[in-house]
């Protein structure tokens, strides 16, 4: 009973909250509203027992990602009204829904046809972390490998590609070494 | 009133058409970065539902490669971005179309 509650509650504020991202005109609100849907998700991870994997949504998604965006927009102009694609109405939306139901196709199918058997069948008497770590470290220790490797390489070109003319400070130069700076071309 | 797993595949459609009519109804580049977000979002609650009426971990696994994929997509568009927008002074969609189709 109280597992329904909680998964209507968070569908709905869910829904909401992503709803919210993707109307609103003002950049700000839908970063906000999109850190909120992150951590409502978190919810249902905890809902169905994966209690390891809801701590590392809030963490890599609240903390991580919503901060990476929050200081990218400080780069942009994001005061502005977001201007939007004037397109037909119906195509976006039955063009939608048919990839939705797409979606829900491909991953039905097979359970319809029963043929889903458990590879790595849960442990009796562990907690989900420690489950994690069992698959993650035996059958999955390549893929972990290669997702460290992948995000080193993001790291590195996260740096290599915002990090240029990190090095000049406006306020420390003056005008007419600025009005140089600005002739040159950026990032020619 | 149970919750089934077709409660949550439901749900998560809902989520995937939200994210999808984003992805098709926004210029600003950075506002389409954040439907790419809830994309990804949706079919990772799929995965952990999966997972959990299966009593298979490989749904919660994919979960967490997902979360990694995402974070150094982020981290990589982000810095394309600055360097478009440092360079044409706007995110729009419209800019990029230089490779006229």
């Amino acid at each position: 009973m109280f597992e329904a509650i909680a998964f209507y509650l968070f569908a709905f504020l869910t829904i909401a909250m992503f709803f919210i991202t993707v109307t609103t005109s003002q950049a700000l609100y839908a970063l906000t509203a999109l850190a909120a849907g992150m951590i409502f998700i978190s919810a249902f991870f905890f809902i169905l027992g994966a209690d390891f994997l809801g701590a590392v949504q809030i963490i890599v998604y609240t903390g991580a990602v919503m901060a990476l965006y929050a200081f990218g927009m400080m780069f942009f102009d994001t005061t502005r009204d977001v201007k939007e694609k004037k397109g037909n109405k119906y195509i976006i939306v039955g063009l939608s829904t048919l990839a939705a139901i797409l979606v829900v196709v491909i991953v039905a199918v097979p359970m319809v046809s029963q043929n889903v058997v458990a590879l790595y069948p849960a442990i009796d008497g562990v907690g989900n972390t420690q489950e994690v770590g069992l698959v993650l470290f035996t059958k999955y220790l390549v893929p972990f490998e290669v997702a460290a490797i992948m995000l080193l390489v993001a790291m590195i070109a996260g740096i290599v590609l915002a990090g240029k003319k990190m090095d000049l400070s406006i306020t420390l130069m003056n005008d007419a070494a600025i009005e140089e700076e600005k002739n040159k071309k950026v990032l020619s | 009133m149970e919750i089934g797993l077709t409660h949550y595949l439901v749900l998560s459609t809902i989520l995937f058409a939200i994210g999808l009519v984003g992805v098709m109804r926004r210029k600003n580049l950075l506002l389409l970065f954040f439907a790419t977000e809830i994309l990804l979002n949706a079919v990772n609650v799929a995965f952990a539902a999966i997972s959990h009426y299966y009593g298979d971990m490989t749904g919660q696994m994919f979960a967490f490669f997902v979360i990694a994929i995402a974070a150094s997509e982020v981290a990589v568009g982000l810095g394309l971005l600055i360097v478009w927008y440092k360079r044409h002074g706007s995110i729009d969609l419209d800019a990029l179309a230089t490779m006229k189709g």
